[in-house]
């Protein structure tokens, strides 16, 4: 009957309501992470562990092919976070109000790449860039008279290819993204600046950017993560994580290279913790650019 | 003022002018997305054509867009529903991609709702570090716990089984998040009057505010839905017996260098997509309020 009191208490619920976060948070985040550092300071074997303290580290710092990838995602993270934010909240921008007829199908449209999976995108993004003269790229190309590229075989036209299957996929979700934030902007700003005389232009920039910030860092924020931590979209459009001179390997896929295919599961760690390390200083200059450390309340 | 005597002659004229640009304008912006749309179906519609063509075709020349009736076949599709091993198979990943959505939506927003009711409703001593835990669960990419998660998912020897692809992932911070978003707006109130009526805690939790948050509930459903209909990375790692494979494994495997699956993945990739978008076009405006209120707040 006691015990029966107690978790029926109005100060206990509120715990027993949280302990399922309580624990798999515990259980799924807290110990992997921790597992995450001290594998980096690991050799792992098939049956031996062995402590080898910063050795993976200094090996890393020295591995080209590490270097590669970091590189790669980074241009891939700056070059998304470009396209993804300026094109849909132009987009966004149109499609509100009622200039644009008909947008509900555009929007559904535009939308349409973000449900299909990245097995079946990167599969038809791969066939689209084939090296063949057939393949739709290059019949685009043989009509504006230039010669066929092997797609995937060099570093920016792979890169190319990559941004588009990005931009194919996402700028429907940012658009979405964007005209929900515009939802939230009162309509009477406009109205009284259409009084000032204001044109169209200084209405975008002196009402709508300012007001929509919460929804760009939002968006920024999610861009800059999927672009670090891409991978799949690599991994289908070479079909495997293995490119020419590793034009498409990014950190994740080292990881995934080093820790799966090669089993060397506290190298691989050791890439996990410098992209974990990348992820917080990225979020502490957008917390600090973005004044949260000034005001508390929002 | 002393412009506008020369810019037009009566208010009448100045109105029909504003007028014709604006419609001008309308079908500038409308034509602008109707050729965007046309891009982004591009791959699509010609992953369409290429379904009803022979595998074979489709290695030698690339996707194309050429409409021929001449060689449009139904094969694909029925070899697809012959009943021979292969699309047996398919229908296998199929039913398995089913499960595995439906159990993963059911329990993670079960779960997700409980434990947000609970940060969000009562007034605790861990109120404010809970929800701190909770965005910081997010500010972390995930690939970085891959390896030791995976590790630790064969240590509880929940490796090849659906709770090990779920069970991670149930307590999702951004479901928890935007449940709690919901919940802030809603009067606490209601709960004392429940109270009064004499239920306890639990019974609150069920029959009086799970109603109430049932629109929060639709928009879940689906956007998680679409997360793990697709979710490939996770799924790719704790599966390894053949029959329990997903869509995304599945058709993934057909991918071998030599091209011979063709046939079945195309189609196949075609009809995996269809579920995901007839669900879309049924709940596009939950998905659009989903996406509204990370967005918005956060």
């Amino acid at each position: 009957m006691k015990v029966k009191k107690f978790l029926f208490s109005q100060k206990t619920a509120p715990y027993i309501f949280a302990l399922p976060f309580i624990i798999s948070f515990l259980v799924f985040w807290v110990y992997p992470l921790i597992s995450a550092f001290v594998m980096s300071f690991q050799d792992i074997g098939a049956i031996t562990v062995d402590w080898v303290g910063f050795k993976n580290y200094g090996k890393l710092l020295k591995d080209k092919v590490f270097h590669t990838a970091m590189i790669n995602s980074f241009e891939y993270m700056v070059f998304t976070c470009a396209l993804l934010i300026p094109f849909p909240m132009l987009y966004a921008v149109l499609m509100d109000g009622n200039l644009v007829k008909a947008k509900g199908v555009w929007k559904a449209l535009l939308y349409l790449p973000a449900l299909t999976s990245v097995v079946i995108s990167g599969t038809l993004f791969r066939l689209m860039f084939s090296e063949y003269k057939t393949g739709q790229m290059n019949v685009l190309m043989a009509m504006l008279g230039l010669p066929a590229i092997k797609w995937l075989k060099t570093k920016w036209t792979s890169e190319i290819a990559l941004l588009l299957l990005c931009c194919w996929r996402w700028t429907g979700v940012n658009t979405l993204y964007f005209m929900s934030g515009l939802k939230s902007i009162d309509k009477s700003l406009y109205e009284s600046a259409d009084i000032d005389g204001a044109t169209g232009w200084q209405k975008f920039k002196f009402i709508t950017i300012p007001l929509i910030k919460p929804t760009t860092i939002y968006v920024l924020t999610i861009s800059i993560y999927a672009g670090l931590a891409m991978f799949l979209e690599s991994f289908m459009l070479w079909a495997g994580n293995d490119s020419p001179k590793n034009i498409g390997l990014t950190i994740v896929g080292y990881l995934y290279k080093r820790g799966i295919q090669k089993d060397d599961m506290g190298y691989a760690c050791t890439v996990g913790v410098v992209l974990l390390l990348i992820a917080l200083v990225i979020n502490f200059i957008q917390l600090w650019l973005n004044g949260s450390f000034k005001k508390e309340e929002r | 003022m002393s412009n506008d005597q020369n810019r037009v002659t009566s208010p009448k004229d100045f109105k029909e002018g504003m007028h014709v640009r604006r419609q001008i304008f309308s079908w500038i912006a409308t034509i602008f997305f109707a050729l965007l749309s046309a891009i982004i179906m591009f791959p699509v519609f010609s992953g369409l054509l290429a379904s009803f063509r022979p595998g074979r075709e489709l290695i030698r020349k690339g996707l194309s867009l050429t409409i021929d009736f001449d060689s449009m076949t139904l094969d694909n599709y029925k070899y697809l529903f012959s009943g021979n091993a292969d699309s047996l198979k398919y229908w296998m990943w199929f039913k398995n991609s089913l499960v595995l959505t439906i159990l993963s939506v059911v329990l993670t927003l079960i779960v997700c709702y409980f434990v947000s009711y609970g940060i969000t409703m009562y007034d605790f001593k861990l109120k404010n570090i809970l929800y701190f835990l909770v965005i910081a669960t997010m500010m972390v990419p995930f690939e970085i716990l891959l390896l030791p998660l995976y590790k630790e998912v064969i240590a509880l020897h929940l490796i090849d089984s659906i709770a090990g692809v779920i069970l991670p992932g149930i307590c999702g911070a951004s479901t928890i998040f935007f449940f709690h978003q919901y919940m802030t707006s809603l009067p606490k109130e209601l709960l004392d009057a429940g109270r009064i009526d004499g239920a306890n805690e639990y019974y609150i939790s069920v029959k009086i505010m799970m109603p109430i948050v049932k629109p929060a509930f639709s928009a879940m459903a689906i956007l998680s839905a679409m997360g793990a209909w697709n979710n490939m990375l996770w799924p790719l790692m704790v599966f390894r017996s053949a029959d329990k494979f997903t869509l995304t494994i599945g058709l993934n495997t057909l991918l071998t260098p030599y091209g011979n699956n063709y046939d079945m993945l195309i189609a196949g990739s075609m009809l995996a997509i269809l579920p995901i978008f007839i669900i879309f076009l049924i709940f596009q405006k939950y998905i659009i309020d989903g996406m509204t209120a990370g967005a918005v707040k956060g």
